[in-house]
């Protein structure tokens, strides 16, 4: 029989296969007026949009379920899935729920998306954040505190008002708790894999993205209490950290296939701007600021984050001993030049190590499996039977 | 048969003097340590600021095309894919890594450890992986300086703020590594000559309006830059350019052109094919095309349409040409709205 965990996640599915973003629509219909921002992966100051008013969406390509037909009109070959079905997304209509858009500073594909989809559909607020890449000075703190003050200012402009600090602090606060869930399911995850897998973990992750903070938070706050009477049992498994699907996300299929290979994946970085705090943002004093000092000094190592003082060669190192991961599988989205980058040290630290690891690569539309099957399996007898 | 076209007056020898200048101070950094050699990005950078300290700029881009132009890049290419770069990740990146990790040069010269790598993010987040990369295969120390993406019209002053303090720690960086103390003078008078070339720089592109134009802005665009990026702040620079603008005045006084009936004249988006330099140029030869604006010589200014370096706001100027006045740093809008205007 199927218990109430597990129709949790089967909603979660239908929510993030559903590309004409049945929820938001809905949201908007219950609240006549207020607007949805959609915001590129990885990271963006969900709670200064929520704190317009506004319902902040993470977007995350199309999964499998869109074929391109215009969009590959408008980039060279060599772009990553997701900048092409956003693209993709936003020329056949489907964005239309969206009354805004916002972009970051993470690639280089990420950031002509921003402008050429500002070219393709003239008249929406579509806004560029930079956020920094130097996070070794106390200027970059005060860059970013204007930054989102920018931000507010054209929020405030696109809505006729609705912000105000105190408001930013309680969703600053909603968040925290958000957050605090979340790295709690991580936690309980790596201590017991079989009762929390990631294949599950990731669709709680990606229903995130859609779903306003409370109704997302409400639904952990089950997750988590259902979970000890859940009756799976412990399996012989490798235990392993992924690493490389921080942005474009990989099918929920190939997650799958690799715990079934035989894989504890006891750590992650899928849908990582979710996590993005190691600990709660403060909520006392200037809440903008706090935000901005948290981006520079709370948050969680990633490849499109560049900190000369904390190299992620270490976060990634202690990120696996954390979990007491035995091995990592770098799951790469083709052509994202920023894992591919970042592997290269990756590699280099984790030989240096003796950390063994497997690099794999995944497209929204991967047509590999049973070559990955393959290879996972062969990686994991490797390490489990010598 | 009319290919092959290039000036070979003065402009060239003392081009290529100037170049084998530098390289031979990168031998002296390599032997010495002096100058100190810091390694930098082309595109909206800061060189007046080491300028001030003496030391010498290393440039990995113009390694990476300087092998190519040689094609001495594949077997670097190869041993950097050996350390796990992608076929898809930037060549110049794998050239410049993997010739580091061989030992090879373009000129076959020594080339010094950076004492300080600095990277100026200007737009290419390719720059701060890169430069990451440097810093992590020789151990120097890292700076980067993060540049805010030119997303709307003109910078923000927050932008420009954050950039000047950026800059102003610097200044203990490079005093470390120099061990000279920053003397504001000598720092005004790199910008100085800076804004001295950027005008006669500027002076030169504009003679491109003339027809025949009397130089190729692209291909002959990119043989000026060497003594642009690498001399732009020092008094060698302008005294070079002040040379190739009288040349290339007489040849217009005297109507010479690139060639003497230009067949097309071609605006050019892009970096050349460096493996094939030779040849494509040759294949606009053919054709009598001459460019006579390109994208690709604003890379690393964009003075063109104005813009000058200011001795009275040194680090204010410096920041204003790195967030706004290059072509990396701008918006895919506005870099459409350039080749507009072209
Ligand atoms: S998947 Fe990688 S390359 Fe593509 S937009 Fe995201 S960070 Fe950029
Ligand atoms: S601008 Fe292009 S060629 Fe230059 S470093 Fe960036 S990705 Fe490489």
């Amino acid at each position: 029989m199927e218990t109430t965990i597990e129709r949790t996640f089967d909603k979660c599915e239908e929510l993030i296969a559903d590309l004409e973003f049945t929820a938001v629509r809905q949201w908007k219909a219950e609240h006549p007026g207020a607007r949805a921002i959609a915001y590129f992966p990885v990271y963006a100051p969900a709670e200064i949009i929520y704190a317009c008013g506004m319902l902040p969406v993470g977007l995350t390509g199309a999964g499998d379920q869109l074929d391109i037909q215009h969009a590959d009109a408008r980039f060279g070959s060599f772009i990553c899935s997701i900048v092409k079905t956003t693209m993709e997304l936003g020329l056949t209509g489907r964005l239309d729920p969206f009354d805004g858009f916002l972009f970051s500073s993470i690639c280089d594909s990420a950031r002509n998306l921003c402008f050429v989809l500002k070219r393709s559909l003239p008249g929406r607020y579509i806004d560029f954040l930079h956020l920094p890449h130097n996070s070794a000075t106390p200027a970059t703190a005060d860059f970013l505190t204007s930054e989102y003050r920018r931000l507010i200012a054209s929020l405030i402009q696109l809505n006729g008002g609705g912000f105000s600090e105190d408001r930013l602090r309680e969703s600053i606060a909603l968040y925290n708790q958000n957050r605090a869930l979340l790295r709690q399911l991580s936690r309980l995850r790596a201590e017991q894999p079989h009762l929390l897998r990631a294949s599950e973990l990731y669709l709680l992750l990606r229903a995130g993205n859609l779903l306003p903070v409370e109704t997302h938070t409400e639904l952990l706050r089950q997750v988590l209490a259902g979970l000890p009477a859940r009756s799976a049992k412990p399996r012989d498994s490798l235990r392993v950290m992924v690493e490389g699907a921080f942005c474009e996300q990989p099918p929920r299929e190939l997650i799958r296939l690799m715990e079934e290979a035989g894989c504890y994946i006891v750590d992650d970085d899928f849908v990582l701007g979710r996590r993005w705090f190691s600990d709660d943002v403060p909520t006392d004093g200037d809440p903008v600021a706090a935000l901005a000092e948290s981006y520079v000094s709370r948050a969680v190592y990633s490849s499109v984050r560049h900190d000369p003082a904390r190299p992620r060669t270490a976060g990634l190192v202690e990120k696996v001993r954390r979990a007491q991961a035995g091995a990592v599988i770098f799951l790469i989205a083709k052509f994202c030049e920023p894992a591919y980058f970042d592997y290269v040290l990756f590699k280099r630290e984790l030989e240096g190590l003796g950390i063994p690891h497997l690099l794999l690569e995944f497209e929204e539309k991967t047509f590999t499996f049973d070559r990955v099957r393959t290879e996972v399996e062969t990686f994991v007898e490797s390490l489990m039977f010598v | 048969m009319t290919a092959k076209h290039e000036y070979r007056g003065q402009i060239h020898q003392r081009q290529k003097q100037l170049m084998l200048d530098w390289y031979e101070r990168l031998e002296q950094s390599a032997a010495t340590g002096r100058p100190p050699a810091v390694s930098l990005m082309i595109s909206g950078n800061c060189v007046e600021l080491l300028q001030a300290f003496d030391a010498v700029p290393i440039y990995p881009e113009i390694n990476a095309l300087q092998l190519a132009i040689r094609h001495q890049s594949l077997e670097p290419i190869l041993a950097a894919e050996d350390l796990g770069y992608a076929a898809d990740n930037c060549a110049y990146v794998k050239a410049d890594i993997g010739a580091y990790l061989k030992g090879l040069t373009p000129t076959g010269s020594r080339l010094p450890q950076p004492a300080l790598v600095l990277c100026n993010f200007v737009g290419c987040n390719t720059y701060l992986k890169w430069f990451e990369h440097v810093a992590a295969f020789t151990g120097a120390r890292l700076y980067t300086v993060d540049v805010p993406f030119l997303r709307e019209d003109e910078p923000t002053a927050a932008d420009v703020q954050y950039v000047v303090r950026q800059l102003k720690e610097l200044v203990p960086v490079l005093e470390s590594i120099s061990g000279c103390r920053f003397d504001l003078e000598r720092f005004r008078e790199a910008v100085r000559c800076s804004a001295r070339v950027e005008e006669l720089w500027s002076r030169i592109k504009h003679l491109a309006r003339r027809s025949p134009s009397p130089f190729d802005a692209y291909f002959d665009a990119i043989t000026l830059m060497g003594p642009l990026y690498v001399y732009r702040a020092s008094q060698e620079g302008v005294e070079f350019f002040e040379v190739a603008l009288r040349e290339l005045q007489e040849k217009v006084a005297n109507g010479e052109g690139v060639y003497d009936q230009e067949k097309f004249r071609v605006v050019m988006e892009g970096p050349p094919p460096y493996p094939y330099f030779r040849t494509f140029r040759d294949m606009f030869a053919q054709w009598k095309a001459c460019a006579v604006a390109s994208t690709y010589s604003t890379v690393g200014g964009l003075w063109e349409f104005g813009f000058r370096h200011d001795p009275d706001k040194p680090f204010e100027s410096v920041a204003m040409h790195m967030l706004a006045q290059n072509v990396t740093n701008r918006n895919y809008l506005q870099r459409y709205e350039q080749i507009k205007r072209y």
